[in-house]
C-alpha cells in the first residue's frame, strides 16, 4: 500500500505480493477508462482503476478542441445520420460502420450525462451546449469548453469517479495479463504489476479487464502525446492473444509547436482553424486550395471568398480548406514544407491574428494564447504561428465487438484509443472525446455484466508460478551490469519510427525500419537500470520499451503489406487510393511459439447494412 | 521548528526558503509605511487641534461630533456634547474598522506585521496557526458591516468636499487648492469603497443566476473592475487621507496660506 | 546557443537527502524541465521526476526552483542568467518519496470529502438550460489543472502539518465556490465549507494565487466570494433571516450539507 491509493479493499499477499480482488480492472484513467470504471461499478461491479499517472493527469487532458456530438443544438438539422456519414467519409470507409453508427447515436446521450455530472460547457444564446466547427464535420458539432474541453472531461469523470467511490490505483503500471489454461476456458484472470512509487508489486485477481491505455506516440520523436503514451494496452493485448487491427494508420495531427526545439510537437488545436485560421505558406499564399482531394471536392470551398463566408452561412457555401480531415492538411503542410515554401523554423504559418480581433481570440483559445505566450514567446493575437505536422494519434488498435467492447479474448476488453476500427483510416477532430465516453461506457457495462455471470461459479485462478515467473522478468534490468541503457534505446527507436515510418512511406524505408526495428529488441534483450526500484524512471522505461517496440513492429510490418494510400498511411510508391484495399483489415497476432514475431492475416472488413449505405446517397 | 517544512517526511533542506530574489522588500515597505501612518494618525486624532481651516475640516474629525468642536467645524450638531476626549475618537473607529476588516488590508498587515506568512513559500516563524477560526479574527467576518459604515462616513466626507467649494466665510462659488485635495481624496475614498470584496458580495456576487438580474450583474462586472485594483485604492485612499489631514494642520497652524483660485 | 548549466537538485527520500550539483548543455528555447531529463537520460537514470504532458496542460511536474513553487515545464531557462545556478526541489509542504516526487494523496483525500454535484431534473426535452452569464465564473475554477501549487505554498499547511486534519486548502476552496455559484446545483455548502473545510483558516495572504500557473484568481474569485457567502449564512444574521423571510428564487431548492 502507498499513499497513492484511493480505496477500501484489504490487500491479502498469499503469494507475498500485495494482491486485490475485484469484479472489473480498468487499465488506464484516461476518458474511456474513468468513464469505463463509472459503468461497471453503476452496474453492481466491485471495480478499479489501475493507471500509471495520478489520476486526472491522463492524455484526455490534452484534448482541446470539443466533444463531436450531433446534439443540433447550433444546427437543428444535425443528426446522426449525418455524423455517421462524416465519420465514415473521414476515415476513408475503412470504420466498423456498426462502431460508427453507435458512436453517431450514443454521443448526445454521453455528453448530456457530463453535463450531469459537473460538466461546464460553453452555452448558446438559448442556455444549450454550444458546438464549434471542426474539420470534416458537415456541422458545427463539438461540444465544448474555450479550447480546454479535455481538461473538463476528465475531471467531471474523475470527480464522478471519487463520489462513486471507485478504487483507485495511481502510479501503479500493469506489466503483464494473467488467463486460465487453454483447457479451462483461455480467459482473463488478472494482472501482474508494481507501484511506481515503492517498485513494490501487487497482483490483480479479476475475471474482468477494460484495456484503456490510449495511444502509441511516444515511439515517435515528433509527438503531441505524454510519456504515458508507449502502447501498453496494444501490446498487453497481443502478449495474451488478442489481435490488433488498422495498425497501419496513424494520424499526424497538421498543427503543432515547430519552435522552440523543446516544445516541437506540443498541439495546436484544429479550434484555430474552426475558429477562422488560415494556413499560408512562406509566399504569404493560402495553399490549402491546392491540395482539395477528388473526393472531398463537392463539399470544400475552391476560393477564398466563399471559404471566408462559410463561418457565418453553413447552409450556402462550402467549407474552407482549412478544414479538410487532417491526413489531407498534413499532407497539405508536408509538401509545402519540402517544396522550399516553409516557415524559418521548418513549419507553415497559421495565422488567426489577421482574421480575428484579439478578444475574440482570447476568449474562444485562451490555453493556445497562454501556451504560445509562455512557451515561444509568441503573442498569436498580433503574429501568426509557427506549425507542423505532429504524431497524434493511432487509429489502430485491439480488435473488439463493436457492440460489447469485448476483444477474442474472454474477459479482455478494450475501450478509446487502444481499441481499433471506430475511425477507420483517419479520426476526424472531436471524434476522440465522444468515442472515450461512448464506448468507454459499453466496455464498461458488458465487463460488469460478465463479471456478474461468473459470479456464482468457479472465479479464474492466477496461477503462482505465472506471477513468480513475471516477478523475475520484471526485475530482470537489475540483474545485468553493463548492459544498455533505456533512454538510448527509445531515442534511437524514435529516430527510426520518425525517419522511415513517418507521414509518407515506402516500402524500401519500411523495410529497413523492420530491421532496425529488429535490432532494437535484440538490444533491448539487454536493458541495464542503475538504482533501486523505488520511484526509479530508467526502470520505469526499460519495462515500457518492450510495448513501443511490439507496437512499432506492428506499425511497421501492417505499412509494408498496405500497397495504397489511404487516411493516415500514405504510401509514395502507391500514391492512389485502391478500392481492392477498401474492403481489407490487416490484423496482426503475437501467436503463441512465434518468439515475439508479429504475424500478419487480412480479414475482410464487415459489410454495411442496405439502410446504412443509403445514407451515402441521400445525404448532402 | 517540529512541524511545516522542517518536519519529519518533508524533504530535508535546511534553509528556510531558497527563494534568491528580494522577497523582504514588500512585507518591510508595509510595515514602515503602516507604522508611519499609525503613528501620524494617532496623533493627530489624540491632539484635537489644528484639524479645521475654514471652510476644510480634516477627514479625521468629521463629523466633529461634540462641543469641544471648534467653531464652525459641527455640521451635523453636537449630539456627543458629554465627550470630554478628542472628538475625532468618536468617528475613527469607523473607516479604522473598515480598513482593518478589509481584505486587502489583511492579507498586507498578516504578511508584514504577523509574518503569516512574510512572502510565497517562506516559512513563518509560529508554531500554532488557527487563522480567523476564533477570537478576536472571527470578528473579520464583519467586515460588511463596516463597509455599510463607510458608505456614511465616505458620504459625510464628499460633503465636506462639497462645502469646500466656499471661501473662509462660507460664501459658495470659491475654490482652492484645498478644495482639489478634498475632492481627489474623496474620489479615491469611493473606488476604495466601492471595490470592496464586500460590495462587490452584496451587488451581485451573492447571486447564482446573474441572467435572472440584468441590472444587478451590470453592477458587479462594474465592481469586479475596480475591485482588481482594490490594493492600489487602499494605498491611495491611505494617503490622499494623510495628505488632506495635513494640509488642514498645516494651514490651521499659520504654517502655510491655501492658494485660492477663484 | 548552448551553454552549459548549473544545477542543484535535491536528491534523497524521506530519511534524508542534499542538493547535488548538476552541470548539463542546455538549448536555447529550453524549459527546466529539459534540462532535468538530459540529465536523467545522460548522468543520473534513475533520478525521479513526475512530468506528463510538458505542456503545463496536466500539472504533474509541480517543484520549487530557486525557492518558487513553479511547474518546470513553463518555468523558462531564458528566465535566468545564463550564468546563475538553479536549484530545484521537490514541493516541501508534502511528504518527499524520492528526488523531485512528492506523496501527494492529502488532495486526493480532501477531494473525497466534497460532496457531489446534485443537479436539478433535466428540462422536459431531457436538456438542460444554463446561461453563459451563469458559467462563467465556474468555468474560471475548471481550468484548475491540480497542480497543487497553490495547496503547497499556502503556509496554513505548509509551515503547520497539524492543519492539514481541518483544512482543505485553496484548490478545495475553488471547488466549494465553483458548485455554490454553480445554476443548478441542489446543495448548500456554506456551513460545510467554514466547518469541515476550514476555509476560516484561510488568512487570505493570497499566495495561492501567485503562484497558480492557469492564473485563477483564487482569493479574489473564490476564497472571499466563499467567505462572504458564509458570512450571509453564518454571520450575518439580518441577510440570513431576509433570505428565510423571502425565499427568494435565487437560493431556493438548496439544501444544507
Amino acid at each position: 500500500m502507498t499513499g497513492n491509493v484511493m480505496g477500501s479493499d484489504v490487500p491479502s499477499e498469499p503469494h507475498g505480493f500485495e494482491e486485490h480482488s475485484y469484479d472489473v480492472v480498468v487499465i488506464g484513467a484516461g476518458g474511456a477508462g474513468l468513464r469505463a470504471a463509472i459503468a461497471a461499478q453503476d452496474a453492481g461491479a466491485k471495480t478499479a482503476i489501475v493507471c500509471k499517472s495520478l489520476l486526472g493527469k491522463a492524455h484526455t487532458v490534452m484534448a482541446e478542441g470539443g466533444i463531436a456530438a450531433a446534439m443540433g443544438n447550433v444546427y437543428p438539422d444535425d443528426n446522426w445520420q449525418v455524423h455517421f456519414r462524416d465519420t465514415m467519409r473521414g476515415g476513408k470507409m475503412l470504420n466498423n460502420w456498426r462502431m460508427a453508427q453507435l458512436h453517431a447515436q450514443e454521443a448526445p446521450e454521453r455528453v448530456l450525462e457530463l453535463e450531469e455530472w459537473g460538466a461546464l460547457f460553453d452555452r448558446t444564446d438559448d442556455g444549450l451546449i454550444s458546438q464549434r466547427d471542426f474539420g470534416g464535420h458537415r456541422f458545427a458539432r463539438l461540444a465544448h469548453v474555450g479550447d480546454r474541453t479535455g481538461l473538463e472531461m476528465i475531471r467531471t469523470l474523475q470527480q464522478r469517479a471519487v463520489a462513486q467511490g471507485i478504487d483507485v490505483f495511481m502510479e501503479c503500471t500493469i506489466t503483464e495479463l494473467f488467463k486460465t489454461a487453454p483447457g479451462d476456458g483461455n480467459r482473463i484472470s488478472g494482472a501482474f504489476g508494481y507501484w511506481r512509487e515503492s517498485g513494490r508489486f501487487i497482483v490483480f485477481h479479476a475475471p474482468c479487464m477494460v484495456l484503456a491505455t490510449g495511444g502509441i506516440g511516444k515511439s515517435y520523436q515528433v509527438t503531441s502525446n505524454s510519456w504515458e503514451y508507449t502502447g501498453d494496452g496494444h501490446a498487453l493485448a497481443m502478449r495474451t492473444g488478442a489481435s490488433l487491427i488498422n495498425m497501419e494508420f496513424v494520424q499526424f495531427h497538421p498543427t503543432g509547436m515547430v519552435w522552440p526545439p523543446s516544445v516541437k510537437g506540443i498541439l495546436v488545436t484544429e479550434s484555430v482553424r474552426g475558429d477562422g485560421g488560415v494556413l499560408r505558406n512562406s509566399d504569404g499564399k493560402r495553399f490549402m486550395f491546392d491540395y482539395i482531394p477528388e473526393f472531398f471536392k463537392s463539399e470544400t470551398a475552391d476560393n477564398e471568398a466563399e471559404a471566408d463566408r462559410w463561418y457565418d452561412d453553413k447552409s450556402n457555401n462550402r467549407r474552407p480548406p482549412e478544414l479538410l480531415p487532417r491526413d489531407e492538411v498534413a499532407r497539405a503542410i508536408n509538401s509545402e514544407i519540402k517544396a522550399g515554401r516553409g516557415s524559418p523554423h521548418g513549419g507553415v504559418f497559421l495565422d488567426i491574428a489577421s482574421r480575428r480581433t484579439p478578444e475574440f481570440i482570447m476568449r474562444r483559445l485562451p490555453s493556445m494564447y497562454h501556451q504560445f505566450k509562455e512557451l515561444a514567446d509568441v503573442d498569436i493575437t498580433a503574429e501568426p504561428m509557427e506549425i507542423g505536422p505532429t504524431c497524434h494519434y493511432v487509429m489502430g488498435g485491439v480488435e473488439v465487438d463493436p457492440d460489447t467492447g469485448a476483444s477474442k479474448i474472454t474477459g479482455l476488453y478494450a475501450a478509446g484509443e487502444v481499441a481499433g476500427g471506430m475511425h477507420g483510416s483517419n479520426r476526424l477532430g472531436g471524434n476522440s472525446l465522444s468515442d472515450l465516453l461512448v464506448f468507454g461506457c459499453r466496455a464498461g457495462l458488458n465487463a460488469a455484466y460478465l463479471a456478474h455471470q461468473s459470479r456464482g461459479g468457479q472465479r479464474p485462478r492466477v496461477d503462482g508460478a505465472e506471477v513468480r515467473a513475471a516477478a523475475k522478468r520484471a526485475l530482470a534490468p537489475f540483474e545485468r551490469a553493463g548492459g544498455e541503457n533505456p533512454y538510448t534505446i527509445q531515442h534511437d527507436l524514435q529516430d527510426v519510427m520518425q525517419r522511415l515510418v513517418g507521414i509518407i512511406r515506402n516500402a524500401d524505408e519500411l523495410a529497413a525500419s523492420l530491421k532496425e526495428i529488429d535490432a532494437l529488441k535484440e538490444r533491448a534483450k539487454n536493458l541495464t537500470v542503475e538504482g533501486h526500484r523505488q520511484y526509479n524512471p530508467g526502470w520505469h522505461l526499460a519495462l515500457d520499451i518492450v510495448n513501443m517496440l511490439t507496437v512499432s513492429e506492428c506499425i511497421a510490418t501492417a505499412a509494408l503489406e498496405r500497397q495504397e494510400s489511404r487516411g493516415g498511411h500514405t504510401r509514395d510508391d502507391f500514391p492512389a487510393t485502391d478500392d481492392s484495399w477498401g474492403t481489407r483489415n490487416l490484423v496482426l497476432t503475437l501467436p503463441d511459439g512465434s518468439d515475439g514475431k508479429v504475424h500478419l492475416e487480412h480479414q475482410p472488413l464487415p459489410a454495411m447494412p442496405d439502410d446504412l449505405k443509403k445514407l451515402f446517397e441521400t445525404l448532402t | 521548528m517540529s512541524t511545516g517544512v522542517m518536519g519529519p517526511g518533508r524533504a530535508g533542506v535546511e534553509a528556510k526558503t531558497l527563494r534568491q530574489d528580494r522577497w523582504w522588500l514588500a512585507p518591510l515597505t508595509t510595515f514602515v509605511v503602516f507604522t508611519a501612518f499609525v503613528v501620524y494618525a494617532t496623533w493627530r486624532a489624540f491632539s484635537g487641534e489644528h484639524y479645521y481651516a475654514s471652510p476644510y475640516l480634516s477627514p479625521f474629525y468629521s463629523p466633529c461630533l461634540t462641543d469641544s468642536c471648534v467653531e464652525g467645524s459641527s455640521d451635523f450638531g453636537q449630539p456627543f456634547s458629554w465627550w470630554q476626549l478628542s472628538p475625532a475618537l468618536i468617528i475613527l473607529v469607523f473607516p479604522l474598522g473598515f480598513r482593518m476588516t478589509c481584505y486587502y488590508y489583511r492579507k498586507a498587515y498578516y504578511r508584514a506585521f504577523w509574518l503569516s506568512p512574510p512572502a510565497c513559500a517562506v516559512a513563518e516563524p509560529h508554531g500554532k496557526y488557527t487563522g480567523e477560526t476564533r477570537l478576536p479574527l472571527i470578528l473579520q467576518n464583519l467586515h460588511r458591516y463596516f463597509w455599510y459604515a463607510a458608505i456614511l462616513v465616505t458620504s459625510i466626507l464628499t460633503f465636506d468636499a462639497i462645502l469646500a467649494f466656499r471661501d473662509e466665510d462660507h460664501q459658495w462659488g470659491h475654490m482652492g487648492l484645498g478644495t482639489v485635495i478634498f475632492v481627489i481624496n474623496v474620489a479615491l475614498l469611493w473606488l476604495y469603497t466601492l471595490s470592496c470584496h464586500s460590495c462587490r458580495h452584496a451587488v451581485g456576487g451573492r447571486l447564482r443566476h446573474f441572467s435572472k438580474h440584468p441590472i444587478r450583474y451590470k453592477v458587479w462586472t462594474w465592481v469586479s473592475k475596480i475591485n482588481k485594483d482594490h490594493a492600489r485604492y487602499a494605498w491611495l485612499s491611505l494617503f490622499s487621507v494623510a495628505i488632506a489631514d495635513i494640509y488642514v494642520y498645516l494651514l490651521s497652524s499659520g504654517a502655510f496660506e491655501d492658494p485660492r483660485f477663484f | 546557443m548552448s551553454y552549459e548549466l548549473r544545477m542543484r537538485l535535491w536528491r534523497g527520500d524521506a530519511s534524508g537527502g542534499a542538493l547535488g550539483d548538476f552541470t548539463v548543455v542546455v538549448e536555447e528555447g529550453e524549459v527546466v524541465l529539459d534540462a532535468i531529463h538530459r540529465i536523467q537520460a545522460t548522468q543520473a537514470g534513475d533520478l525521479a521526476v513526475r512530468w506528463n504532458c510538458k505542456a503545463g496542460k496536466c500539472g504533474s511536474c509541480s517543484a520549487e526552483i530557486n525557492g518558487r513553487p513553479r511547474l518546470m515545464c513553463m518555468t523558462r531557462l531564458a528566465d535566468f542568467e545564463e550564468s546563475e545556478t538553479i536549484t530545484v526541489t521537490p514541493m516541501r509542504a508534502f511528504p518527499v518519496i524520492r528526488d523531485l516526487v512528492t506523496d501527494v494523496s492529502f488532495n486526493y483525500e480532501k477531494a473525497k470529502q466534497v460532496p457531489a454535484f446534485a443537479p436539478t431534473p433535466r428540462d422536459a426535452d431531457g436538456k438542460r438550460r444554463m446561461q453563459q452569464v451563469d458559467v462563467e465564473r465556474g468555468q474560471e475554477f475548471r481550468k484548475c489543472i491540480e497542480c497543487f501549487l497553490c495547496q503547497n505554498t499556502c503556509h496554513v499547511v505548509r509551515d503547520h502539518e497539524d492543519n492539514k486534519a481541518a483544512f482543505a486548502g485553496p484548490r478545495f476552496f475553488l471547488r466549494y465556490a465553483e458548485l455554490d455559484m454553480h445554476p443548478l446545483d441542489t446543495n448548500d455548502r456554506r456551513k460545510l465549507s467554514q466547518d469541515a473545510a476550514g476555509l476560516g483558516m484561510c488568512n487570505i495572504t493570497k499566495c495561492c494565487t501567485e503562484v497558480c500557473p492557469e492564473n485563477i484568481k483564487i482569493t479574489d474569485n473564490a476564497i472571499i466570494p466563499m467567505k462572504e457567502r458564509v458570512a450571509d449564512r453564518k454571520f450575518d444574521p439580518v441577510t440570513w433571516l431576509g433570505s428565510k423571510i423571502m425565499r427568494r428564487s435565487d437560493t431556493a431548492q438548496r439544501e444544507e450539507v
